[in-house]
């Protein structure tokens, strides 16, 4: 291997390793913030104690889990200019506005009142501090928005000429409503959703298996399950959408995700296979595979025609001149499998504990019990398959059709210091997560009953004196 | 007027908020080891910052974000070539940003002493990289004609450099003890009062050493002429004698003057870097300059209009923050936290 392609697969590992990390906590923030939210909204509503114990109790999880999420974000908009200066410089009058927009607009707002909230209790009426909380989520919810239409436009680039071999922006509007980021935002914001339920109910579970504090957790539980059963159904359709527009901007993504070779009408999905990954090994030694499900997926029609590998690939090298085109065809085969197959898991998940909820049965069916703590895996199974599955599968293109991957890294940069910062990175992320896990079980197994009573309302729990904040 | 200039501006404006506000929380984090004799003092040390870091920190992401968005080529000549450089940033904030979270999460006093060193070193590490990295800008650092830098790590360092990232500890250290001033109470209000007229000495000596030099450095290696860079170096000369002079008797009006140095000093360096932003050396033609390495005309007249419309907000609910947050802080009080505080062990 030469250096030129060792510094771009190291900056590749690197880039993957730091956003993947950053996004196992990422949807956590962006749906458990709402569901907080609702519960302390239902508390100033109802001035029941319950949902302020709640609310109390998965508000400490969800600012365990925010710190990493903002520790490890600065990473992200900083690793642009230091690993991928080319990229860098091509992309900024287009990619840069919404990254600046969401600092200003979103991020700003998410930080600021969220201090706001974590230590307003006292200094705050009621009423605005509820406030406070739901400006921080609307804040997470635009950050969403804003990161989103970046990264659709390296998907699907719009609104953009090239002009002395940078891309400048023609229309910010074009950039905004660009089909591919709304389409993406809905998905990523039901994953959030899913994150904060399934987490949530998960959590439930636990203490439901333990047979302590039921009653309170029953509250938190119905209120995950409303929103995990329609949101789990929801995003399966919403996915499937999805992949269909995904088709049209990007045929190679889903030829290859299916790792069809050959152009197909009606084409099947492929449920399972074993082999048939490789150009040089196309036919799958096993498969199982659902006649005409695939033409559905792709294109909404049952008899639509799906573009093959070995099409599109003689398609790109004609358009872009010879090269490989194709992204690495099992991890995206796969990576979409773990996906789908996760998601249709966490729905059964939900859609199973409503019904043993509705038949009050939740708390002694142990064995489902178990289950919905397993399931707390699921949703970041789903999701960082899923990012792989984006990224991975829009190789080799940094930009789609634009800006090859490996034209796109810093020449300043040599594989050494990348070598460097990724040992770094994985050391000191290991170590924080190694923590976080640990804080994050402690803190879903604490007794919410346990607090000194009598001290309803927002005021604080009351803590010792010396281990004040 | 250009909208590049414009630009310039609102990304000098942004760091200049950054250094003014996450000056005197990286202050306070230096001083968290040595001042606070209990946990009762050091919990008011976090207690004075902890409900503003975030949204301090907020404006290095902003200030990253508006120089990718208006100088992409600034923006990935800096990153790329000051790579070790803002890799050690990224780890001290991040140990930083964690312990505020992580500290309060046992009462051990171990665990206590891990995250309030890392908030410490953090705040020390960043503030000198900050130091070193900025003046870099103007000191040169050696690019090629694509704007890519072709030195090394230790390239970064000079006695200039050194020097300003050692200015900016000193700074940000009397910052946060000024800062502090305002929030403690009692007899430890007496002693963060010491601290800040101890550390009003280094402070006023590197600062006005700095600011000088910088004038200097801006007329020897970047062309520059002695005005206009010597406006803002006096302003920063004047509000450090007079942070140091009125630190003894008037704690608002050190903090404003240690507010205004810092500042000053920002402004400063950045005046002295215009019309470059990144100047190179040797090569000096291969400078980068707020021309060349800004985005096209549209992308910055849609900026502005965002830029004008937030910035106000953003700058109207962070003051009324400070405002919520005004009162001094007893060392007695209890938790600020809504979470609940381990008053039981939790269940194993």
């Amino acid at each position: 291997m030469d250096l030129a392609s060792t510094v771009v697969d190291l900056s590749r590992l690197q880039f993957a390793t730091t956003s993947i990390y950053h996004f196992l906590f990422v949807p956590l923030t962006l749906g458990l913030g709402p569901l907080v939210a609702i519960m302390q909204t239902l508390w100033y509503r109802t001035g029941d104690d319950a949902w302020l114990r709640l609310t109390r109790f998965f508000g400490t999880l969800f600012l365990i889990n925010f710190a990493i999420g903002v520790a490890t974000g600065l990473v992200q908009e900083f690793e642009f200019g230091m690993n991928w200066a080319v990229y860098s410089r091509f992309v900024g009058n287009v990619f840069g506005a919404p990254l600046a927009i969401e600092g200003l607009a979103a991020f700003m707002l998410e930080a600021t009142f969220l201090g706001l909230w974590i230590f307003g209790w006292n200094r705050l009426s009621p009423r605005v501090h509820l406030a406070t909380l739901w400006i921080a989520v609307l804040g997470t919810w635009l950050s969403g928005y804003f990161i989103l239409v970046a990264n659709s436009w390296m998907q699907q680039p719009v609104g953009y000429k090239i002009v002395d071999g940078e891309a400048q922006l023609t229309s910010v509007w074009a950039l905004l409503s660009n089909g591919f980021a709304l389409r993406a935002y809905v998905h990523t914001m039901l994953a959030g959703l899913i994150f904060g339920s399934i987490v949530m109910f998960g959590i439930c579970c636990w203490h439901f298996l333990r047979g302590r504090n039921v009653e309170l957790f029953r509250k938190a539980a119905m209120l995950a399950l409303i929103v995990a059963v329609p949101v789990t159904l929801l995003q399966l359709v919403v996915g499937n959408r999805f992949g269909a527009a995904v088709t049209s901007a990007q045929g190679m993504k889903i030829a290859a995700s299916e790792a069809q070779w050959d152009t197909c009408q009606p084409c099947g999905f492929s449920a399972f296979q074993i082999g048939g990954f490789t150009a040089d090994d196309p036919t799958p030694a096993f498969s199982i595979t659902i006649p005409r499900l695939l033409s559905y997926m792709a294109t909404g029609s049952f008899d639509g025609e799906v573009k093959g590998l070995n099409e599109l690939q003689a398609q790109e090298e004609s358009e872009f001149g010879p090269g490989n085109y194709m992204p690495n065809v099992r991890v995206v085969y796969w990576s979409m499998r773990a996906m789908a197959y996760a998601g249709v898991a966490m729905f059964l998940v939900a859609a199973l504990g409503a019904l043993l909820y509705r038949r009050r049965k939740l708390e002694q069916a142990r064995w489902f019990l178990w289950i919905a703590i397993a399931a707390i895996s699921l949703p970041y199974v789903a999701a960082t398959a899923g990012w792989i599955l984006t990224e991975m599968g829009r190789q080799p293109w940094i930009v789609q059709g634009l800006l090859l991957t490996s034209e796109a890294n810093s020449p300043s940069v040599s594989a050494t210091w990348v070598a460097i910062s990724l040992t770094l990175f994985i050391a000191l992320y290991l170590a924080l997560l190694v923590v976080d896990l640990w804080l994050m079980r402690r803190y879903a197994r604490v007794d919410p009953m346990a607090e000194p009573e009598g001290e309803g309302e927002e005021k604080p729990p009351s803590a010792t004196p010396a281990v004040g904040y | 007027m250009d909208l590049e200039i414009f630009w310039f501006g609102i990304v000098v404006f942004f760091w200049s908020g950054y250094f003014l506000l996450e000056g005197f929380d990286f202050g306070v984090g230096m001083l968290l080891p040595f001042v606070p004799r209990s946990e009762q003092e050091r919990s008011v040390l976090f207690r004075s910052i902890g409900p503003v870091w975030d949204g301090n920190e907020t404006w290095l992401v902003v200030a990253g974000g508006a120089t990718f968005a208006a100088f992409p080529a600034w923006y990935a000549s800096m990153f790329s070539g000051f790579y070790i450089a803002l890799l050690l940033v990224l780890f001290f904030l991040i140990i930083r940003v964690v312990s505020f979270e992580w500290r309060t999460k046992s009462t051990s006093p171990r665990w206590r002493r891990v995250w309030l060193w890392a908030n410490s070193v953090g705040s020390y590490g960043a503030a000198l990289i900050w130091g070193v990295g900025l003046s870099n800008l103007l000191y040169g650092v050696p690019l090629d004609s694509n704007g890519d830098f072709t030195g090394t790590f230790w390239d970064l360092f000079s006695p200039y450099t050194v020097f300003a990232g050692v200015t900016v500890i000193a700074l940000f250290a009397f910052h946060g003890a000024t800062f502090l001033t305002l929030r403690a109470t009692g007899a430890f209000l007496d002693r963060v009062g010491r601290t800040a007229r101890v550390l009003s000495f280094p402070a006023l000596v590197l600062g006005v050493g700095f600011l000088a030099t910088t004038v200097g450095v801006a007329m020897d290696r970047n062309d520059k002429d002695l005005f206009p860079p010597v406006l803002p170096a006096a302003v920063g000369i004047a509000a450090l004698l007079l942070a140091a002079l009125l630190v003894r008797t008037r704690s608002g009006w050190a903090f404003a003057m240690t507010a205004l140095g810092t500042v000053a000093t920002v402004v400063t360096l950045f005046t002295s870097l215009y019309p470059r932003v990144m100047v190179s050396d040797p090569n000096f033609g291969n400078s980068l300059t707020v021309d060349s390495a800004s985005s096209a005309h549209y992308t910055l007249a849609v900026m502005s209009v965002v830029a004008l419309i937030v910035v106000p907000l953003v700058l109207l609910y962070q003051g009324w923050t400070y405002h919520v947050f005004r009162q001094r802080l007893e060392g007695d009080e209890p938790g600020e936290e809504s979470v609940p505080e381990l008053s039981t062990q939790p269940e194993a």
